[in-house]
């Protein structure tokens, strides 16, 4: 999650205070906007992922939401699903390699 | 039509609504604006000690609207202005002696003799709040550039929209430029950014603030205070009833 949520909202090593506290509002923000209770978020999201590997092999049991400010009023959720390399990829083999760029 | 209803309210306490309440008056009464500042914080009476009229209160708020004093008997004239006065908090009531409806009906008797009626708000979300809400034409909330009060502030603009009350403004009060510099505060840039609201005020951390507090005379009333003049830049976007945003204000030259 935090891997995740960290390159949606760039965070760097040489990060201020400043642009800490405004990282997290941004991030606390939504969600305190949106007011999903987390049971339904889990919900959301195991159904999100049985949708999903309906049509395609997934890696893993879980994926990741986060809701990300957007331009005007707008925001927009993202879910990173993780897949499987190639489709003949074994479904264990990506398990600890969760470093992956999320733009390759 | 008459006079106008401004709230000032937070999501925080402690942020500066009453600092803010008792300036904007101020500077207000300077412009020459027939003020009066209705102190909506019951059970924690507080405008009146800032703006240095606490020892002549007899009569308060929950007085007014239980019927035991008219509106013009708990109305305290300020000492220097006399265009200006203050309705006090009750100090030992509990909240529920005044409803929205009471507010409501005050502020339009008042709007008949006043250009504003300021109303210093509790904060959060409890009946209070609500009080000072109902006859709110223009809201002013009040937060410092810290990750609680700006995400408390976010929660109480979302009320007030949700209530259909705003655009709710943003003064931002306690800024540290020095800090601000070094990139350990969020800058009002950042503030904007993250709250979707237009920022009409920045007013600096100043211990000069605290010292006005304690003299019962508020900073804005000392012309070389820049708290007192980010205080005054306020009250004339009020005045004018534009609320100038501060970057247009920058812009200005303010
Ligand atoms: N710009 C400022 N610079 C320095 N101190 C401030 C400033 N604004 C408010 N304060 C101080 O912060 C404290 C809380 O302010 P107050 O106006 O009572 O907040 P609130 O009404 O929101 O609870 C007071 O001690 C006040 O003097
Ligand atoms: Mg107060």
């Amino acid at each position: 999650m935090s891997n995740f949520l960290g390159r949606l909202f760039g965070r760097s090593k040489e990060e201020s205070s400043a642009q800490a506290a405004k990282r997290r509002l941004q991030f606390v923000l939504v969600h305190d906007r949106i007011n999903l209770p987390p049971d339904l978020m889990t919900a959301m999201k195991e159904e999100i992922l049985q949708v999903i590997s309906k049509y395609v092999q997934v890696a893993g049991e879980s994926i990741d939401i986060a809701l990300k400010p957007s331009e005007g009023d707008i925001n927009l959720l993202i879910a990173e699903v993780p897949f499987a390399k190639t489709l003949s990829t074994p479904r264990g083999a990506l398990e600890d390699n969760d470093d992956d760029d999320l733009d390759a | 039509m008459g006079g106008r209803v401004v709230t000032v309210t937070s999501g925080k306490g402690g942020v500066g609504k009453t600092t803010t309440t008792a300036n904007l008056g101020l500077a207000l009464a300077r412009l020459d604006k027939r003020v009066v500042v209705i102190d909506a914080d019951i059970g924690l009476r507080n405008l009146d000690i800032v703006m240095g009229l606490e020892n002549r209160i007899v009569y308060d708020l929950v007085d007014v609207v239980e019927g035991r004093a008219k509106v013009k008997q708990a109305m305290i004239k300020h000492k220097q202005f006399p265009d200006l006065y203050l309705i006090p908090a009750a100090q030992t009531r509990d909240k529920s002696a005044v409803s929205p409806a009471d507010m409501v009906q005050l502020c339009n008797d008042l709007r008949k003799e006043f250009d504003f009626i300021l109303i210093d708000s509790p904060a959060g979300i409890e009946r209070g709040f609500r009080n000072a809400m109902a006859p709110a034409d223009d809201i002013l909330i009040v937060t410092n550039p810290e990750v609680s009060a700006v995400r408390d502030a976010d929660r109480v603009i979302g009320l007030i929209e949700a209530e259909n009350k705003g655009p709710a403004r943003l003064i931002l009060n306690r800024v540290k430029m020095d800090l601000v510099r070094k990139g350990d505060m969020l800058s009002a840039d950042d503030v904007t950014d993250i709250l979707a609201v237009k920022l009409i005020g920045i007013v600096p951390d100043d211990e000069a603030v605290v010292s006005a507090s304690n003299s019962g005379t508020p900073v804005t009333l000392q012309d070389n205070s820049r708290s007192g003049q980010a205080f005054r830049n306020i009250a004339r976007g009020c005045a004018a009833r534009t609320y100038l945003s501060c970057s247009l204000m920058r812009k200005a030259g303010c």
